[in-house]
């Protein structure tokens, strides 16, 4: 234990230059635990966005049905197996189906998804229920993006065309019964809801659908090869990966942190080990071995990373703190990252960041230090005492 | 009663690479120290004295030869073994202190005892005493920077002494200090070889110094050029 109290003794009494480094590494420290911290939200607040309003807590597809390819979705339709049916019918799942469309806005032709919903459906956290028909108008409702690019807007009348299950144009003019706004693009770009048994009639496709979305938690089971469970951690995979992608780019920024943060310490610890190398010299001459020296002046630039973390923590859990609880107020721009983060982007700081990053910065704070102290286990005492290197 | 010596050198060689020819440190070096001697090797610069006191004093290793201090055989011992001879056995005195800067002297006197592993009560007890041998007990929370020359180099002794060595080795302790702290320092330890029986091996070419050496080992070009005992004892000069 004699040799941490020497470190941090000796590192204590270099003064000014040991807190400007211990400062320097406090900053990042709280600079990775941050942007960590943002990319671990983002990654959590995507998830949920994407659960509540589009994945539910699982969906099946019909086997042709493939989200990145249009053109199977005029195969892409079934009725539904009774047991899917049934748990559809107690509330447990909602059936949409998707015919590929255009929609005719004063002239101009777009083409678009058409999606039928349940007005009734419980299981999505989506205004669903503005879709309830009434007086013959067929009501529709579309994202904000949606109605913004396409110029519309709540009680505009639209003409949709699409081709139904036997393969004749059809058309209809539908009324914006309303316009929604949500984070998750993949229910709000380039698509419009149709309540989902107007949207069957129009289609032909009496009792079909192209997917099912179930309820968290319920059981849902089918032996028919049609339709294809697809999990909720299978669903949110490619959102995932574009969450990875943002932090590996995000993590270069950190590194950068880490780095400038390290060149300090390695500096440092090449200073330190030319400027006391007498003392170096005396240390050996009153009995310390070489190995004692090189552990004491690795534990020293080891120590800036210990301290580092505690002055962190003095002012970064107040600040990180705060952060969590107000969050951030995305830009704009942030809609072409292209998933759900928000409007407010909040921060997750777990007790697994916190200490994965205090150990990594221990860790490479002590690498780091012991780099430039290696030199000390060729140093002669004669030469030390000297002020010579060996 | 035969005793064995504290120190004794055999036909003692030291050679530096240095280009074609080697440097000849120490040649041909046979010496043998009595426990309690108060002893001091002179010669001019380059003669070779600070080489044998770092043979002696286990830093360095003969290149030929044989070197026995406190029974072990410098040559043979490893680092960490000269380490722990040191760190028991010897105190160092340096011509320029040498004291840790960020210490205070009462922790600079403390750091041999800390690395010894002495227990706390203990080495406040001995750092104390040790501090209040050479009159510096209320200078112990004083910082190296704040000391004059000549109380710097009584911490140092100070340093040396508080483990109780059978050995200190100081290497030309005067050089740096005026006539007056001089012959205070050399008193010093002229008490600490009578009362505490530690041998002192000096390395100097100063009058003051050799003034007080009970015996004179004079190097020339790294040989024993002479080895004179002093009629008497200069401890009580003024």
């Amino acid at each position: 234990m004699i040799l941490p109290r020497l470190a941090l003794r000796n590192l204590l009494g270099a003064g000014l230059r040991t807190w400007l480094n211990i400062l320097v590494l406090s900053f990042s420290f709280v600079a990775i635990i941050a942007i960590q911290g943002m990319l671990q939200g983002m990654n959590e607040q995507v998830a949920q966005a994407m659960i509540d309003v589009e994945y539910g807590g699982g969906q099946f597809w019909h086997r042709m049905y493939d989200p990145y390819d249009p053109l199977t979705l005029h195969d892409a339709h079934a009725p539904l197996d009774p047991a899917v049916s049934e748990q559809v019918s107690r509330g447990n799942a909602a059936s949409v189906l998707i015919v590929q469309g255009s929609m005719s806005v004063r002239g101009r032709l777009r083409t678009l998804l058409i999606k039928g919903i349940d007005p009734r459906q419980t299981i999505l956290r989506f205004p669903s229920s503005l879709l309830k028909q009434e007086n013959g108008i067929i009501p529709a409702i579309v994202g904000a993006r949606m109605a913004k690019s396409a110029g519309i807007s709540k009680g505009d009348q639209v003409t949709l065309q699409w081709r139904d299950a036997k393969g004749t144009f059809d058309a209809r003019d539908v009324v914006i019964a309303g316009i929604f706004s949500t984070s998750v693009q993949t229910v709000d770009n380039n698509q419009v809801w149709l309540p989902l048994e107007t949207l069957r009639q129009l289609a032909r496709m009496e009792n079909e659908a192209t997917l099912v979305v179930t309820r968290h938690g319920s059981a849902v089971h089918t032996s028919d090869s049609t339709w294809q469970f697809k999990e909720t951690e299978f669903l949110l995979s490619d959102i995932r990966e574009v969450v990875r992608s943002k932090s590996i780019s995000s993590s270069i920024m950190y590194t950068i942190l880490l780095l400038l943060a390290m060149l300090a310490i390695f500096d440092t610890q090449v200073l330190s080990v030319w400027r006391r190398r007498k003392e170096i010299g005396t240390l050996m001459a009153l009995g310390m071995t070489r190995l004692n020296v090189i552990i004491l002046f690795t534990l020293e630039g080891a120590m800036h990373g210990v301290l580092a973390g505690l002055l962190a923590a003095a002012y970064g859990i107040p600040l990180l703190g705060m952060f969590a609880r107000s969050g951030w107020e995305l830009p704009a721009m942030t809609e072409s990252y292209g998933f759900a983060v928000g409007e407010r982007l909040f921060p997750v700081f777990t007790i697994g960041l916190v200490v994965g990053t205090t150990l990594l910065v221990l860790v490479v704070t002590t690498i780091v230090s012991y780099l430039p102290v290696r030199r000390i286990a060729k140093l002669k005492a004669t030469d030390a005492l000297r002020g010579k290197f060996s | 009663m035969h005793t064995e010596p504290l120190i004794r050198t055999e036909h003692l060689t030291k050679t530096y690479p240095m280009g074609e020819t080697p440097l000849v440190a120490l040649n041909d070096v046979s010496l043998v120290f009595q426990r309690g001697e108060f002893s001091g090797i002179v010669g001019p610069s380059g003669s070779g004295k600070t080489t044998l006191l770092n043979i002696i004093g286990t830093l360095d290793a003969p290149t030929s030869g044989t070197a026995i201090v406190l029974g072990e055989s410098v040559g043979a011992l490893s680092h960490v073994d000269a380490a722990h001879v040191r760190n028991k056995h010897i105190g160092f005195i340096f011509q320029t202190f040498n004291l840790l800067p960020v210490y205070t002297v009462y922790e600079n006197v403390e750091f041999p005892l800390l690395l010894l592993g002495v227990r706390a009560p203990e080495r406040k007890k001995m750092v104390m005493e040790s501090l209040a041998l050479v009159g510096l007990a209320d200078r112990a929370n004083s910082r190296p920077h704040q000391l004059s020359g000549g109380e710097s180099q009584r911490v140092a002794i100070c340093r040396a002494i508080v483990k109780r060595p059978a050995l200190i080795l100081a290497d030309e302790p005067t050089a740096n200090l005026d006539a007056a702290n001089s012959h205070n320092i050399l008193k010093t330890m002229k008490m600490l070889n009578t009362d505490l029986g530690i041998t002192f091996l000096f390395s100097t070419h100063d009058e003051k110094v050799i003034q007080y050496l009970e015996r004179k080992i004079r190097l020339v070009d790294g040989r024993v050029d002479a080895d004179e005992r002093m009629t008497a004892s200069a401890g009580v000069r003024p």
